[in-house]
Order: C-alpha cells, then structure tokens, then sequence
C-alpha cells in the first residue's frame, strides 16, 4: 500500500446544538486516508459515520452542526480553515462525494447531460459541445448503455441503479483523488449493489483514488475494504486491516456486531443479541459509551473512558479489555 | 387434522393500467403477483426472497386480505376465503395477522400503544371480554418484551425496535395462526435486527406459530426460514427447503441472486462465484413472452420466449424450479 496520506481526519468535533441540548455527534475522530485505499467506515445510525463525511466535504448545515475542534488535512492543508471560496474548488476537483439517495442528489429538471456537462463548464471552462461530448464519455465509462442518447434524459427516467450510475459519474468528472460514498448502494437491490460496487473497485483501480466506504453493511465491506474504522457514539472504537477485523475483532462491539448477523452460507444457531439500544448523541454514556451493552463491562467501563490502545502496527482498540477480546 | 394451515392456487393480482378521467378505459395490467401457489404448515416459516418489484408485497397483502385477488383461491385450513364474506370471512380473518416493514409510519401517532394493540379487540369484540382487554395487552407487551406499565405511551417514545414489538403484539392480539412478515426487520439496524429475529424465532416456539417471511435480505431469510420460495416478476421460480435453495439452486436467477449477496467473511473475496446479471428487470406491465427471465439469463435458447416453463420438479432438479435448463450449481462454494 502507498504509504502517502491523502486525507488525515485530526480529532474531529462535531456537535449540533438542538432544542433538546447539545448533541455532540462526532467526538475526536481520527481518520487517514491512503492513495488507492478502500477505508470503510462501519457503523449504525447516529454513530457519526456520515457526519464525518459531511464534516470532510464541508456541507454540513451550520447552524445547528458546528465544527468545534480538529483538522482535516488534504495533503497536508487544513480544509478547516481554507476560505469558502478555495473550499468549492477542493470539493470539485480533489474530494468528490456520493450520497444514498441519488433521486435526491440529482436536479430533477435539468437532463443528466446538462448537470455533468455543467461541471465542465464552471470548474475547467470547457465549451458546451466539448462539455457535452465528455459527458457522453463519462456516461459510457460507468457503463451506461446508449450513452448518447440517454444524456439527454431527466433523471426520473432512469432506474435505481443507473442513476446510481449518474451520480458516480458526476462525482468522478473532475477526476477527484478521494471519493466519499456514503451508502451508496444501501437503497439497490442486491444485484444492482454487486454491479454498481464492481464499477466502483474497477474506477477506483484504474484512477487509484482513495475511497472511502460509509456503511452499516458488513457483507459489502468485507467485499471491498482493506481497512475498517468502526464507529460508535461518535468515536473510531477500533480500526484495523480487514481481514484482523472479521478474524479477531479487538472491540466488544465490533465482536457482538459480527456475532448479531445472520450469515448466508450456512443456517447457524441463534443469533447472538446486543441488548438496549445505542446512546442517544444528547447523553452519552460516562466512560465507555458502549458500556450498558457490552457483556465485558466491568466497573471500570462505567467511570473512565479507554484508551486507544495500538495493539499491531496498524491496529488500534479503544477497549478496556483488549487482550480478553481477543482471546490473549 | 391436516397440518396445512395456509394454501393458495393460481394466486393472481393485476392492476389496471387505465387512460382518461371521464371515460376511463382499461390500456392494460401491472401483473403484480400472475400465479401463485405456496403451502404453509402449523408451525412452520416460508421464506419469500425477491428484489424490489416481484410482487412479493402485493402477495402479502392478498393474503391478509387488503387486496382482493384478481383471480385464485386463499385456503385458510381448506377453507377459501376469497368466496367468504361477512362474519365468516372476519372470523377467517383473525388466523392470519401482518406485520408491517416500518415501524414509524405502520403506528398511528396519536394512539397509545394500548389503543393500538388493543385495536382488534374493538373490531373483534368476541375474542377477549371487553373487562379483560387492558390485562390482555398487557401481556402482550411483556411477551413481546416491552414494560406492561407503558401501555400509555405514545409511538414516539419507542424507538425502532420496540415499536417493531409493537406491530408485533398487534399482530398477536387475536392469537393467529400464520402471521405474515413483511420486511419486518429492514428498516432497524443491525443490533437491533437480531434482537427483533430472535423475539419472532421465540415467539414461534412457543405459541406454534406459521410465518410468511418476506425480505429482500437473503441471509436474514435463510436464518429465519424452514422453505424458500424465490419470486421474479409475479411468480414464483424455484421454492423448496432452504438448504436445497441455497445450496443446490437450479434456477438461473436464484443462482444469480445467491452469487451477488455480500458475505461478511473477507477470506472469500474473490473466490466466489460472481454471476452479475446485465440490464434491469422488465416491467411487470408487459412481461417478456415464455420464461420472464429469459431477457437477463445466459441459459436462453430462442425456445424460452415460447415455452413458458412451469414450476415443477424436473430431472436434474429434485425441488420444483421453473427452468427448462434447471440444473443445480452452489455458487457459495468455496474455490
């Protein structure tokens, strides 16, 4: 693996500051992302996975999110602190993202064509036929059949997963070096997923961009990942190469997650249950915010916080038990 | 006493397609569900696998009864329903409850969580006394794992997996049969998935219940199910034991299916099969002649867009399947 860093997430702080109180959705997440890397970020709702992602692209909605500490460094410079201005170019050109639900991403009322096309013409100042014959191309490059005639269509007119297509191909126009998905084929149909996550590997291989995977799905990221960082309550809680993380998983969580899902390959006996529910962003938990639902709770958990342990050269652990989890 | 609680045959649901305001006339049919069979025993889970627009929740709500069948007959213990009418038809009725995919629209917010459980009883006035109805639902919610003590809570202040145990104590409130699932666990999240599986695997144990199962989830099917039914533009491909399904399939799109589901174990990357299928299911308004997969299947030959193949056990498949070319391949061995 190149051993540059791309993306370097520094102890990132998000709160959002609500009615209710003060929701403090990311706590100190650290982050790095490698040239040609998949990075998984694996977590449930409200971990804080797509609010670092947000957080990285600068498209949060201030107010009520509110970046309270960290950096993040694009080959070294704080975006954090780049003028709106410069920000917009980064986000066009360098950090590209796609999001779930591409119907929504998509403006209904311009033609596929125009919104690639559009790109050209305000980031590279391309001439309308030249910006509309690239996206003739783009469109053939994620593999959309009938590309000529088909990038005169709205995005309405096209399934789930072509427009799926779409958004990749916007997302990649301006040959990006890092590309955010944030569940991107969590609303696809399996057989659509497996086709839209092979075009993502075969892009991300040809361009060797740096990708980074949000999801919930461990069947996807066991597919595609070379590095998980799992989330909970707004925290990395361990992160590690992919193959430790399914063969050994350091965290509690991480370890009753994998035992709670059902596998296809074999029937399996009853399935293993987290109890209770994850915290809620507005109170979490004193210590360890896992502690009410981890079976190796101990009086410790409840009072102090873990500590990152790194327990290989590229894992780390945020556990009191370390060593117990992993069986050492 | 025959052990089979739920039948039906030639199970057909089409919408029409209509033109104009006025004179509305009929341009066509959505076959949504176009020739069902399945069979249902005491105590036992039929799982019901396909992607997104097969049918399979028309199908669902055929059987409970909140679509009428277009043509075909529902048994419930030999009895066909869809003739029955009136208080037979509402005693019929409470063998066979539903519960629904999402959990925060399917609860009325502005009922407690008593109203709502409780709700059949005012339908069904019969089923409990009207002075026993607060105790029964207060049993429900401990048997579903909920505090009897909020029964007067509203939705809101349940989260996604306890309002989940909600619709299902309402489902369970007129001690039915068969309960038929749809989707019932998409919508949480993984640690809560298994807790809601495990609750519906328990409650089956223990009150003999028979389940539909329908997901789009293959691996949750797989757990949960006893026999498997694959369905692909209104019908029904291949269906038998689960472990026949998912280890020898014959059909061509259960092959598929199988193949493009993610496992969560790294050590198979790339040494699985992967069958990815070309171009988008056709549209249920207008099927593809003869076999409906034949547009998507690299077993085609000009004599599928004829012959329609039926749903039978067939030489080289020892479970029915609806493939002229069934044979079986595990595409989860390992190679």
């Amino acid at each position: 693996m190149n051993q540059e860093i791309l993306l370097d997430v520094r102890d990132l702080h998000v709160e959002f500051r609500t009615r209710d109180g003060v929701a403090r959705a990311v706590n100190g997440v650290n982050l790095r992302l490698h040239p040609g890397e998949t990075l998984a970020v694996l977590g449930e709702s409200g971990c804080g996975k797509s609010v670092t992602a947000q957080a990285i692209m600068g498209i949060l909605d201030t107010p009520p999110a509110h970046i309270t500490g960290g950096q993040v460094l694009y080959r070294g410079v704080d975006l954090l602190q780049l003028p709106e201005r410069e920000r917009r170019k980064v986000r066009a050109n360098r950090i590209a993202m796609i999001f779930q639900d591409a119907l929504s991403a998509l403006n209904p009322v311009y033609t596929v064509g125009f919104q690639l096309a559009e790109l050209f013409r305000v980031h590279r100042g391309t001439s309308r036929g030249e910006a509309k014959r690239r996206a003739v191309e783009l469109l053939d490059q994620v593999r959309i059949p009938d590309a000529r005639r088909r990038v005169n269509d709205y995005p309405h007119q096209f399934s789930g997963g072509m427009r799926q297509r779409v958004m990749i191909a916007m997302a990649l126009a301006l040959d990006p070096e890092v590309l955010i998905a944030d569940e991107p084929t969590t609303a696809l149909d399996v057989t659509v997923q497996a086709q839209i996550m092979n075009l993502l590997a075969d892009l991300q291989r040809q361009r060797t961009m740096g990708l980074m995977l949000i999801t919930h799905d461990m069947g996807v990221v066991a597919d595609v990942a070379d590095r998980i960082a799992v989330m909970y309550a707004g925290r990395v809680v361990e992160e590690a190469p992919v193959y430790d993380i399914y063969g050994r998983p350091a965290h509690a969580y991480t370890k009753a997650l994998l035992e709670s899902i059902p596998r296809l390959d074999h029937k399996g006996r009853q399935l293993n249950v987290i109890q209770g529910l994850p915290p809620a962003l507005t109170d979490v938990p004193r210590g360890c915010s896992f502690h009410p639902r981890c079976a190796y709770a101990r009086e410790i958990c409840r009072h102090e916080e873990p500590p990152v342990y790194q327990i290989a050269p590229q894992r780390i652990a945020s556990c009191h038990f370390v060593r117990e989890v992993l069986g050492v | 006493m025959s052990d089979l609680v739920l039948e039906t045959r030639g199970l057909v649901k089409h919408f029409p397609i209509t033109r104009g305001i006025v004179f509305r006339s009929k341009v066509g049919a959505v076959r949504a569900v176009d020739g069902v069979d399945l069979q249902l025993r005491r105590g036992e889970t039929l799982g019901i696998v396909g992607e997104s627009g097969c049918g399979k929740s028309t199908l669902a709500k055929l059987l409970v009864g909140l679509e009428k069948p277009t043509h075909g007959e529902i048994r419930v213990h030999g009895d066909d329903v869809t003739r029955l009418s009136g208080t037979a038809w509402r005693r019929t009725r409470r063998t066979i409850q539903m519960v629904m995919q999402d959990p925060y629209t399917s609860l009325n917010p502005r009922m407690t969580v008593g109203d709502i459980i409780g709700e059949p009883y005012d339908i069904h006035p019969d089923a409990v006394p009207h002075t026993g109805q607060v105790r029964a639902v207060q049993e429900l919610l401990d048997l579903v794992g909920l505090n009897p003590d909020h029964i007067n809570r509203y939705p809101h202040q349940f989260s996604g997996g306890q309002r989940q145990r909600i619709g299902i104590a309402r489902a369970l409130a007129l001690r039915p049969e068969i309960i038929v699932c749809d989707e019932p666990v998409s919508a949480l999240d993984v640690s809560i998935q298994a807790q809601v599986i495990n609750l519906l695997e328990g409650l089956q144990r223990q009150l003999g219940l028979a389940y539909i199962f329908i997901a789009h989830d293959l691996s949750v099917v797989r757990h949960i199910s006893d026999r498997v039914a694959v369905m692909y533009l209104g019908k029904i491909v291949e269906t038998g034991h689960q472990a026949a399904i998912y280890e020898q399939p014959t059909h061509p799109y259960t092959q598929a299916l199988l193949s493009a589901v993610p496992v969560p174990d790294p050590r198979l990357r790339g040494r699985r099969e992967q069958i990815v299928l070309t171009g988008e299911v056709p549209s249920p308004a207008d099927p593809p002649s003869g076999c409906r997969f034949r547009t998507r299947c690299w077993k085609a030959q000009p004599g599928c867009a004829e012959h329609e193949p039926l749903l039978e056990i067939r030489q080289r498949s020892s479970h029915p399947s609806a493939c002229h070319f069934a044979e079986p391949h595990n595409v989860m061995r390992r190679f």
